[in-house]
């Protein structure tokens, strides 16, 4: 079966929104963290800063999965890996 | 021409790495693209601030005014938050911590001055994480001993060695990846922005540009020096045993 070119290309437009929906895991991973560090800072507010920076540590830990699928995505978009 | 909807004709989309001109070496085509000379760009800003800087130490005064508050502010600054997470190994890691911190600072905010960041290009990041790595890997072969390095491969037991191996070599893939997706993303963005709203894309792109370049650029920098900081701490640390 032959397939064209536009066809693959809507193929990976599609796979590349399959790919971000990867980002709803760092959102609430991310959200969760952000709320038990203003907990800790309402709990200890002289922590604050120690408490700020370990929660950007994690939080940017915990993004990496996201920016996988984004990477996915773009390659699917942009560098188009499937489209002979 | 069937480039999809985003790159449909009329917007001019452009955030791809451009070869500037090439030559041949052993036979093989090297490409000096964008990023090269991005680098050179931040560069000579970083050794243009070092020699005013180092004119102005030369005469310093016991009482700071000026410039010598923001140099001694910028340089305890480093100082500080290298020795917050070393401790008594800050003292070997000041001088690379703190260049590699100015280094990337300047290439993340570098999209504002109209330059495609030299960060969003994996060739930068990934010789970063490679430094990383080596940094790692030589401190935990000087401090643990080679029998402890192999001890600490076999964990909880011998089969998890591959493991262990495949968790080592994910720490410099992981730390380039981290910064050149979160850079490359705010990159493709304002792009995006400005290709396909150019008629409207007047002054409001300021405030998402103080997010993309500022506010991540900043945040991914910190980042990237606290893991490689915390890693090498790891590998200088003999486990009591």
């Amino acid at each position: 079966m032959e397939f064209n070119d536009k066809f693959i290309l809507g193929c990976s437009a599609i796979g590349a929104g399959l790919a971000v929906i990867a980002g709803i895991g760092p959102g609430v991973g991310q959200g969760i963290a952000a709320g038990h560090a203003a907990a800790a800072v309402g709990r200890n507010p002289g922590a604050k800063s120690d408490v700020t920076s370990t929660m950007l540590l994690g939080q940017a830990v915990a993004e990496t999965t996201g920016l996988y699928g984004l990477l996915v995505a773009m390659l699917l978009m942009f560098v188009k890996p499937l489209v002979g | 021409m069937g480039n999809g909807i985003l790159l449909s004709e009329g917007a001019n989309i452009d955030f791809m790495i451009k070869g500037v001109f090439s030559y041949e070496l052993f036979g093989q085509t090297v490409w000096i693209t964008t990023s090269h000379v991005c680098i050179l760009i931040v560069m000579l800003i970083i050794i243009g601030f070092c020699i005013a800087a180092n004119r102005r130490m030369k005469k310093a005064t016991e009482v700071p005014d000026g410039f010598q508050n923001v140099l001694e502010l910028i340089v305890e600054k480093l100082d500080g938050m290298v020795t917050s997470v070393m401790g008594g190994h800050a003292v070997y890691f000041r001088n690379y911590i703190g260049t590699i911190f100015i280094f990337i600072l300047l290439s993340n905010i570098s999209g504002l001055l109209g330059l495609r960041p030299p960060t969003a290009d994996y060739g930068t990041t990934f010789a970063l994480g490679i430094m990383t790595f080596t940094l790692i890997t030589f401190n935990k072969f000087k401090y643990q001993k080679p029998i402890g390095v192999l001890k600490g491969l076999c964990d909880p037991w011998v089969f998890w060695l591959p493991i262990n191996l495949i968790g080592d070599f994910a720490v410099p893939i992981s730390i380039s990846l981290r910064l050149f997706a979160n850079v490359l993303s705010g990159t493709v963005i304002m792009a995006l922005i400005y290709g396909l709203m150019s008629k409207v894309a007047l002054v409001w792109p300021a405030a998402l540009h103080v997010y993309f370049d500022l506010f991540s650029g900043a945040i991914q920098t910190y980042v990237f020096c606290m893991l490689t900081m915390t890693y090498i701490t790891d590998a200088r640390t003999v486990s009591e045993e």
